[in-house]
């Protein structure tokens, strides 16, 4: 099947086949514009008795022909292209399910080649499961050890510039060939071992690798200390991806055959996305995406583009490891009433072993929402300690800045200077209310001065990322128009004081007309109404000690966009950040807080 | 939507069930195809690649890497003591000696003239595949291993730890809400796999081992318990290489949780058989779950009737399910309406719901999601 020529699509149909549910939308042509129609969903399919990933896509497809009133399969199979108003013109997929793409990489320096392998590794999607490096101070037989026992689906090997000295990567090829892994899928394939490195070893890595693994030898994904050229790793990634591993999935070689444009690893499609927001409209910004098993987070800062992935931090299938990382108390101290330890530990592991459950009442959604704040304060934790220093694809360096890399211990991301936050995944993008997503990531992320929040509608960033890839048109469209939901803009003064004390005075001009000013207490959050697609003037005048973007005590004067939950001045403070110690007290300002921002409705 | 897929459980009294007995790497295979065989039988062995040592004989010696091979005593491919000298180079004269000795007993494997390394691997391992079950061979894998078929009672539970095991079914309670009783532990109990109600707690289980129990089948745990017993918090639910000298299957969840009417009798009549245990859990891809099997080896099933394992092409009115998660946990029902239109909960959320009418007769609207089908 080939790529129809994108002025004749008129249909398209994307899917994500995520760890627990999967997502399936339609977008139809209406005049001049794509716009996306409906959307379903079905539990992804991996647990017997079914066991082929292609059930749950059929199943998400037949709730898009329901709520369409259209026809989309014959059968057990999506009919392309469209004829006489049945079927799509173009069918595409990510996945994210069989626990993703896990990887392990090798480098000669941790910090070094190490560093940018991890980093090809992540832009590509992967989940990396073990960096190893020469310098990674474990014996061989510890390394060794751990490369039989991690079994995953690829290996990237990477190590020296161009011409450099070739020992180190031999040591490495001989460590693999000793360990001889096995694939993670399949006892009867070879495992793909990807050699990216000093172009001068490749027929040493040849004479170590070549019999043992699926050995592919592409360009040095570092050729000079300067320079980092990631882009033909990721490509062999994403090939060996489509070729290895998701072809021993259960049911994926019938899916790969529907779809007309290669399958794409789900955090490689959100990440395309997030890069595209930021570059088109020239902000520093955020995404996260939080699913069952995985938790995603993208930066772009100074146009350096970044991704980390927290491997087990996660609502379902990893809900438990938030809870083994975090510890209970963190957990407890988002919840707004009272609760026994035993009770919530209990849940949480309910929920790790039947992880398609939903929350039913209000106080299981509070709780969940809870841990969820700290499943994105972990991963955000993680993605500021591994941007440390980063540089981005094929980012040119000076000598100095090589060695400032990751010694300097500085993150790039800077919350002062974020300009959106944007939020997907089920937790945040089904929220029943759009407020509850809103708290979730100012709680999560602590945002400073002014920044502007949204979330993925309905979860459909991953499709919309791997649609790009063939009709950036229809992606770019929908995501303007359908994906994104703006909840508004967050003002969070950078300082600390008593309770009550002032905080900051803010005026808003609304450019539809009307002003209005609002002094908040420090401990206290407010809303100013402020809709979507509406915008305006605020005049910030923060209190001696706070800072919200021009200097302590400084006014700021800055244009804002509004949202779904409007103007949201948060006065809890800022480095540090702090809840009640005493439980009374923090539960009396958590319900306070959610009554000021409308959050849940009254419990009964 | 006619019906959702919805995940469930098995419980059945009578199923035939294949399972699949492949070693990790190839090797011999010691059961043929017509074999009846039994769950301790070894059906398969082979040998795992011992671990890996490296040595740095450039360094050690003072050599360049690429003269390393001209201090080797022994070849390449030798069998080796550990304290065994497997290189040596002379120096000033030949008056000093720098040897190499072999950390471990082993073969040399190979030698590196870039790296000057050489690579030593420790003797191989032994391993041995189980029949695990009471059955018949149906297919032997050319130096994979076999299929094993065995006509069963069948009971799949929701988590578990450690590994497979068999031994004979105790009952420990006498009710299915009955939690287990550490003070029901004897001297029987050794070798048996045993079976409580609603709950089970470390201090149990810690008895158990002693007592030589194999194995335990119990409704629910607390965390705590697990926690506890474990000796770490479980992230994920990966489950089956725990080495606490038992197996843990949990049948409905975390916390107190009456075992399941349906599981608790079908235990009961299976009182004194033996039975094939695997606490191994995976909930990811490629599923697994716990589970408990009860070869017929003959008989006719306890209850007299041939039941099927749950294949059910959905939710469908008139389907038998059992709750998942609060605040209904674990009650049993039908389905008496699965309305097209969405529902709304009371966190307010939109989802797809079905009507449920409990055995005592109430109904009430519950997402779908929340509930898993069982026999009826």
């Amino acid at each position: 099947m080939s790529v129809p020529n994108p002025d004749g699509v008129k249909s398209i149909l994307a899917t994500d086949c995520g760890s627990t549910t999967t997502k399936a939308i339609l977008i139809e042509r209406k005049g001049d514009e794509y716009r996306l129609i409906v959307r379903g969903e079905a539990p992804t399919t991996v647990e017997s008795p079914f066991e082929d990933v292609t059930k749950g896509v059929l199943n998400a497809v037949r709730e898009v022909e329901e709520l369409a009133g259209r026809k989309i399969l014959m059968g057990e199979t999506i009919m392309t292209p469209a004829k006489d108003g049945e079927g799509v013109d173009l069918y595409v997929s990510t996945s994210s399910a069989g626990g993703g793409l896990q990887m392990m990489v090798f480098g000669v320096v941790k910090t070094m080649t190490a560093e940018s392998a991890q980093r090809a590794a992540l832009g590509a999607g992967a989940i990396v499961m073990d960096v190893i490096a020469s310098n990674d101070g474990r014996l061989p037989y510890q390394k060794i050890k751990r490369i039989r026992q991690l079994r995953p689906d690829m290996i990237l090997l990477s190590g020296g510039i161009d011409g450099g000295t070739t020992a180190h990567v031999a040591e490495l090829a001989e460590l693999l060939s000793a360990a001889d892994p096995k694939a993670r899928l399949g006892a009867g394939y070879l495992l793909p071992v990807i050699y990216a490195g000093n172009k001068d070893a490749r027929q040493i890595v040849r004479d170590r690798l070549e019999r043992k693994t699926a050995l592919v030898i592409t360009d040095n994904l570092r050729p000079v200390l300067e320079r980092e050229n990631l882009g033909p790793a990721r490509t062999q990634i994403h090939d060996l991806f489509m070729e290895h591993v998701m072809a021993h999935a259960p049911g994926y070689k019938k899916l790969m055959e529907w779809t007309l444009v290669p399958i794409m690893p789900t955090p490689a499609a959100v990440g395309r996305i997030i890069e595209t927001i930021a570059r088109e409209e020239g902000i520093q910004a955020i995404g996260v995406d939080i699913g069952g098993a995985t938790t995603d987070v993208f930066s772009v800062f100074q146009g350096v583009f970044n991704r980390t992935v927290s491997a087990n931090l996660g609502m379902s299938y990893s809900i438990s490891n938030v809870l083994a990382e975090t510890g209970i108390d963190n957990i407890m101290r988002w919840v707004p009433f009272r609760v026994e330890d035993k009770d919530i530990r209990n849940r949480i592991k309910n929920k790790m072993i039947r992880p398609t459950t939903i929350p039913q009442s209000l106080e299981e959604l509070m709780i969940e929402q809870g841990i969820a704040r700290e499943a994105l304060r972990l991963a955000f934790e993680q993605h500021k300690s591994l941007a440390v220093g980063l540089k981005g694809v094929q980012q040119e360096r000076t000598i100095s800045d090589t060695f400032d890399q990751t010694a300097s211990g500085e993150t790039l991301v800077s919350l002062r200077d974020l300009n959106m936050l944007v939020g997907s995944g089920g937790v945040l993008s089904h929220a029943p209310r759009r407020q509850q997503a809103a708290l979730m990531l100012i709680d999560a992320f602590v945002p400073e001065c002014v920044t502007h929040l949204a979330v993925d509608s309905i979860f459909m960033m991953p499709q919309l990322g791997v649609l790009s890839t063939v009709h950036p048109k229809a992606a770019t469209e929908v995501f303007k128009k359908d994906c994104l939901i703006h909840l508004g803009t967050c003002i969070a003064p950078v300082g600390t004081a008593k309770e009550n004390a002032e905080c900051v005075k803010v005026k808003l001009e609304r450019e539809k007309g009307g002003s209005e000013e609002v002094s908040v207490g420090f401990g206290h959050m407010k809303v100013l109404l402020l809709g979507v697609g509406e915008s305006g003037r605020v005049v910030i005048n923060p209190s001696k000690g706070f800072d919200v973007g021009a200097g302590h005590g400084k006014t700021f004067e800055t244009k804002v966009e509004g949202g779904v939950v409007g103007l949201i001045i948060d006065c809890r403070g800022r480095r540090p950040f702090l809840l009640p110690l005493s439980a009374e007290e923090r539960v009396r300002k958590l319900n306070e807080w959610n009554k000021a921002l409308n959050v849940y409705p009254e419990r009964k | 939507m006619a019906h959702a897929y919805t995940p469930g459980v098995t419980v059945t009294a009578r199923t035939r069930l294949v399972r699949e007995r492949r070693l990790p790497l190839a090797g011999t295979v010691l059961a043929k195809v017509g074999d009846e065989v039994k769950a301790e039988q070894v059906v398969a062995r082979t040998e795992l690649p011992g671990n890996v040592q490296t040595v740095n004989v450039a360094n050690i010696l003072s050599v360049l890497p690429e003269d390393i091979e001209g201090t080797l005593t022994k070849s390449v491919g030798a069998s080796l003591e550990e304290g065994d000298i497997f290189a040596m180079s002379r120096s000033f004269f030949g008056l000093f000696k720098s040897k190499c000795k072999s950390p471990t007993k082993g073969t040399l494997e190979s030698i590196s003239n870039i790296t000057g390394q050489a690579i030593l691997r420790e003797p191989p391992i032994p391993v041995e595949v189980h029949a695990y079950v009471d059955g018949k061979v149906i297919e032997a894998m050319e130096k994979e291993g076999v299929k094993v078929e065995t006509e069963c009672s069948f009971l799949q539970g929701i988590f578990g730890i450690g590994g497979e095991t068999w031994g004979e079914i105790k009952l420990l309670v006498s009710k299915s809400g009955e939690p287990l009783d550490e003070k029901s532990l004897d001297a029987a109990c050794s070798g048996k796999i045993v079976v409580g109600g609603s709950r089970v707690d470390n201090s149990f289980l810690v008895k158990a081992v002693s007592a030589g129990v194999r194995g335990v089948v119990v409704g629910g745990i607390d965390d705590k318990d697990l926690r506890q017993f474990l000796g770490y918090d479980l992230g994920v639910a990966i489950t089956g290489s725990e080495e606490k000298g038992i197996s843990v299957i949990i049948t409905e969840g975390f916390g107190e949780m009456r075992m399941a009417e349906k599981t608790f009798s079908l235990l009961r009549s299976l009182e004194g058989r033996k039975a094939s245990m695997s606490g191994v859990t995976q909930i990811r891809a490629g599923v697994m779950r716990p589970e408990v099997i009860v070869s017929m080896d003959g008989r006719v099933s306890p209850s007299g009737q041939k039941g099927s394992v749950f294949s059910a092409l959905g939710l469908e009115v008139g389907s038998a399910i059992r709750v998942i998660r609060e605040p209904h946990f674990g009650r049993l029902g039908r389905v008496v309406d699965l309305p097209p239109e969405l529902g709304v909960l009371e966190t307010e959320a939109k989802v797809r719901v079905l009507e449920v009418e409990f055995e005592d007769g109430t109904k009430t609207i519950l997402p779908r999601a929340n509930v898993e089908m069982i026999e009826g």
